[in-house]
């Protein structure tokens, strides 16, 4: 196919490798746009940036993208991205995990990270059930959803992830749905430029297990479903908790600024070490 | 102009339903792949807000910016 008709995106990809295996309508191939989107107009080097993911239908991202990536074991995306980034303060790294990997099996290191506000920028496609492996009931999986280990409902009560980032100490917060590309795309750029730890819940669609699974068949259905659903910030303060029940709360969580990780463990190396600060991994290829 | 990339399309038909104009429209016949595939039928109405090619799970659809032709 002639090279000017692709889409605008096609440059940042690995063209050998597509089509991706994702699902027809699957919420991920929506994700990568809206980062690539946001990474455009925050303005990031695409040579300096490097990303990070653990296990995983949306770790498979990094692979697919034509820039440095790591593809990790399940849950340890985020202490593979605070070495990488510890290792060389001026890399840009974006840690994309599911909800699986980031509420599940790597809770502990997302809230640790949050809590250290290293600058990484962690984005969650959140789509409620494990999907990889045949659509069990994940921590995020709303109460009374169906699922392959849930056939009369999920009993248990559901992870809020953006209230979890947000109480563990991270400087910013947002979620958005993939029926919101504009406002997603909108959030990631604010958490490109954030020099801290930025999360960003992008609540996502899985057709073929969730929707499947609880009456909504198509990539279509679950997006309006999550459109019809989700409730702005601002308006669901003013409601009580029994009219928000089943609501998806979407927009900003926490915005504010902090002091950073590897600017402190910079500072405190150069204060005390003899040798002054060091110099960045970058310098080991200066011979070449 | 809009080009949709027949390799990349799993015809999933977000971009027929979430165009806000109703450019595209469901094609009859199934391609060698076994989907069918979305035509902008209605290309005239388009005002190239770009929301097909974002929501397109599957990078296959290119729309000319605005200044180009």
């Amino acid at each position: 196919m002639d090279k000017t008709r692709e889409s605008r995106f096609m440059k940042y990809l690995r063209r050998e490798r597509l089509p991706h295996i994702y699902c027809a309508g699957c919420g991920n191939g929506i994700v990568i746009n809206t980062f690539l989107n946001a990474m455009e107009r925050a303005e990031i080097d695409f040579e300096n940036l490097a990303l990070v993911s653990g296990i995983g239908c949306s770790s498979r991202i990094p692979g697919y993208m034509k820039c440095d990536s790591l593809h990790t074991t399940h849950g340890r995306a985020i202490p593979f991205a605070t070495g990488l980034k510890l290792a060389n303060p001026d890399l840009d790294v974006v840690v994309f995990t599911g909800d699986g990997d980031a509420a599940a099996i790597g809770g502990n290191h997302l809230i640790h990270g949050a809590r250290r506000n290293i600058d990484l920028t962690v984005i969650c496609i959140n789509n409620s059930i494990y999907g990889m492996t045949g659509g069990q009931i994940s921590p995020t999986s709303p109460e009374g959803s169906y699922g392959s280990t849930a056939p009369y409902g999920a009993i248990e009560r559901p992870f809020s992830l953006s209230k979890l980032a947000k109480a563990a100490g991270a400087t910013y917060v947002a979620r958005w749905t993939t029926a919101h590309p504009l406002q997603l795309s909108k959030a990631m750029e604010k958490g490109l430029k954030n020099r801290g730890f930025s999360f960003i819940e992008a609540m996502s669609q899985c057709p073929t297990y969730f929707g499947r699974k609880n009456r909504m068949k198509s990539p279509i259905d679950m997006l309006h479903w999550m459109k019809d659903s989700s409730i702005s910030k601002r308006k669901a303060e003013k409601l009580d908790e029994s009219e928000i029940q089943g609501k998806i709360i979407v927009g900003e969580f926490q915005n504010r600024r902090e002091p950073e990780f590897s600017d402190k463990l910079c500072k405190l190396i150069g204060e005390k070490c003899v040798t002054g600060r060091p110099s960045s991994v970058r310098s080991a290829y200066e011979e070449d | 102009m809009i080009t949709v990339n027949e390799n990349l399309c799993k015809g999933c038909n977000i971009c027929t339903e979430f165009c806000p104009r109703k450019v595209y429209e469901q094609s009859e016949k199934l391609n060698k792949k076994g989907v069918r595939l979305p035509v902008p039928k209605n290309e005239d109405k388009c005002k190239k807000c770009g929301i097909c090619a974002l929501m397109c799970p599957d990078q296959a659809i290119k729309v000319d910016e605005k200044n180009e032709s």
